[in-house]
């Protein structure tokens, strides 16, 4: 049951991003730019914590979920340590998204070497 | 001394420089197109052996003059004048080409319009007594143009179904005095810039088939001539969409265009390659032009052939700035003599 | 897309219009079908990582989270690698490009790529091409996030 909630939330989220593409020709880099500033926005707004507890993956996969992260890490930094928490919270929140990004990114560029479409 | 001078844009060639050798070159995807048997040589590894994609497209154009060369049996080190260019930023593919050929070098940079614009200089400079020969070559790789104005390969983004495929591939044409040799140059005709405000670069054809319209209407008043005095009118990458748009503005200027008007871009894959709107690239007309077409023309099947090779002059800083994709069309006329 | 505002002539919307007409269209409800489907079904692998970090390896709430995300961009960097993550994008479109592993992808696809002009010009700056706005726009709306919420707290508690 938890999987189809999962995959219905995961799905239409990639959809608003298919239609983006399709009807605003927005590049990938600016569609990623709007989902995660749209992430923080709506976890901001409180809007986004209930379809996390409903869908659980489903919402923090993509990468609205990355701006939730973003979003809660700074309140709960804010709530624990005051205002140096809105500068600290939200890196610490997502370091390791972040570090594996950049470290698995090196390692695959030492590894692999692209290769042409056909 | 006879003035070559034809109307507003046009010049007629009348020592007639002859194409006296060519060749091409193309890669894996170009040559299970319906053109791979027509090229001289096709390759299966895109890197040639090199290190990176930007040395094996030099690589190729250095390899496409010195077949042309040695198919007219002549050296490097007496061709007047090498005329080349690419895609690439610094024309580098022509300037490393030119650094191995040591053949006296111009390096011209007119997109995709690089092969007409090589062979209308090359044959002007013979006509006019500047050179006794010349070479015109020119290249691109799917690869290296990828990482120029897209995105990294790997990159998982969608192509638009209007976006065109850049062609892997080279083609070198000999122009001599040597009237021995059946084709041609007989006219030429240079094209004014031109833009419709078309901003999509995933949509080239139509930011240049207004050029292509242009450059024709202007050879054909500038010379006297009507459609049916070519046996073949040939654009360089338009693609299917530019290909379509080209019929219906020619249309609407009164210029009917027919059977007898063809597009690089729509031949050198067929649709099942998935190459959407077809292919694009300087590489798309040279390989079509020096191998293909005129072959066609030794064949007899084709008299006389305007050539028209489309460039867009735009580059990803002036569309990241917001400014529209400026277009380039030269026509060279090619008779069988 | 940024355009500067420059007025069209007659003849310019004219020939946008022709334009229009002669492209051809996305297949739209295709598009979005696979958009979905893959989109959906990498959300889901995230979720059976969530259980088996939950139920498997005991990890909390933030570690968890944590643990799916770094095996998504294991797995998103493997992929990229084997040329995989690519044919995957231009089938699924926005499946594969909104989830995480399509951030992953776009700092895994600059660094391989550029990987000839050497591991520091080359590979270390172009890796960040596409992801660094994320981080740019993320991080700083989270700051912004962080001083509002801030001075909410200041005056509610106050």
């Amino acid at each position: 049951m938890m999987y189809l909630k999962v995959f219905l939330v995961g799905g239409l989220i990639c959809v608003v991003g298919q239609l983006l593409i399709l009807f605003t020709n927005l590049t990938s880099a600016r569609i990623l730019v709007a989902f995660v500033t749209a992430g923080v926005i709506l976890t901001a707004l409180g809007l986004y914590q209930p379809l996390v507890d409903w869908a659980g993956a489903g919402a923090t996969v993509p990468l609205t979920g990355f701006g939730y992260s973003l979003a809660n890490g700074v309140k709960e930094a804010v709530q624990e340590k005051g205002i140096l928490g809105a500068l600290t919270g939200g890196v610490s929140a997502t370091a390791g998204g972040i570090a594996a990004a950049v470290t698995f990114g090196y390692l695959a560029s030492v590894l692999f070497t692209p290769k042409t479409k056909s | 001394m006879m003035d070559k001078k034809r109307g507003k844009q046009s010049y007629v060639l009348p020592d007639k420089p002859r194409v006296t050798a060519w060749a091409s070159m193309a890669g894996k995807k170009e040559a299970a197109g319906p053109l791979g048997a027509t090229f001289d040589e096709t390759f299966e590894d895109d890197t040639l052996g090199e290190k990176s994609w930007e040395r094996a497209e030099s690589k190729m154009l250095e390899h496409v003059v010195d077949m042309a060369l040695s198919k007219a049996k002549i050296f490097a080190d007496s061709v007047d004048l090498f005329l080349g260019g690419d895609l690439l930023n610094q024309i580098v593919s022509a300037g490393y080409t030119a650094r191995s050929l040591g053949i006296p070098f111009l390096g011209l940079y007119g997109a995709c319009s690089t092969m007409a614009e090589s062979i209308m200089l090359g044959s002007m400079l013979i006509d006019g007594g500047f050179a006794h020969n010349a070479v015109c070559a020119t290249c691109s790789h799917f690869s290296t143009a990828e990482r120029q104005y897209r995105f990294p390969l790997e990159l998982g983004s969608q192509r638009t179904p209007s976006a065109q495929w850049t062609v892997t591939g080279a083609g070198a044409t000999l122009l001599t005095k040597d009237t021995t040799h059946p084709i041609a140059v007989e006219a030429a005709t240079v094209g004014s810039v031109y833009d419709l405000k078309q901003t999509d670069a995933n949509n080239m054809g139509a930011a240049m088939a207004p050029a292509a319209m242009m450059t024709l209407k202007a050879h054909l008043s500038d010379m006297g001539r009507k459609v049916s005095d070519y046996d073949l009118i040939v654009t360089g990458d338009l693609g299917h969409v530019g290909y379509d748009l080209m019929k219906i503005l020619c249309e609407k200027e009164g210029i009917c265009l027919d059977k007898r008007y063809i597009d690089c871009g729509c031949e050198v894959f067929d649709e099942s390659q998935d190459v959407h709107a077809g292919g694009s690239g300087c590489g798309c007309s040279a390989c079509c032009l020096n191998g293909w077409l005129y072959g066609r023309m030794l064949s007899g099947e084709v008299k006389r052939m305007l050539f028209m090779a489309t460039g867009a002059l735009m580059s990803p800083t002036m569309s990241q700035q917001g400014e529209s994709i400026p277009s380039v069309a030269h026509a060279v006329s090619l008779e069988v003599v | 897309m940024r355009t500067l505002k420059q007025k069209k002539t007659p003849a310019q919307q004219e020939y946008d219009a022709l334009v229009k007409q002669v492209s051809p269209k996305s297949e739209v409800p295709w598009s979005l079908v696979k958009a979905f489907v893959v989109g959906g079904l990498i959300c889901c692998l995230g979720q059976a990582f969530n259980d088996l970090g939950e139920k498997v390896f005991m990890l909390d709430k933030k570690g968890v989270s944590a643990f799916t995300s770094m095996a998504l961009i294991f797995l998103s960097a493997l992929f990229t690698g084997l040329g995989v993550y690519d044919k995957l994008g231009q089938f699924a479109g926005a499946g594969s490009i909104v989830p995480i592993t399509g951030f992953a992808n776009s700092i895994v696809s600059p660094a391989m790529e550029f990987k000839r002009e050497g591991f520091v010009l080359g590979v270390g700056a172009k890796m960040f091409v596409v992801a660094g706005p994320v981080l740019v726009y993320g991080i700083t709306a989270s700051v912004l996030y962080g001083v509002i919420y801030f001075i909410v707290q200041m005056i509610m508690g106050g």
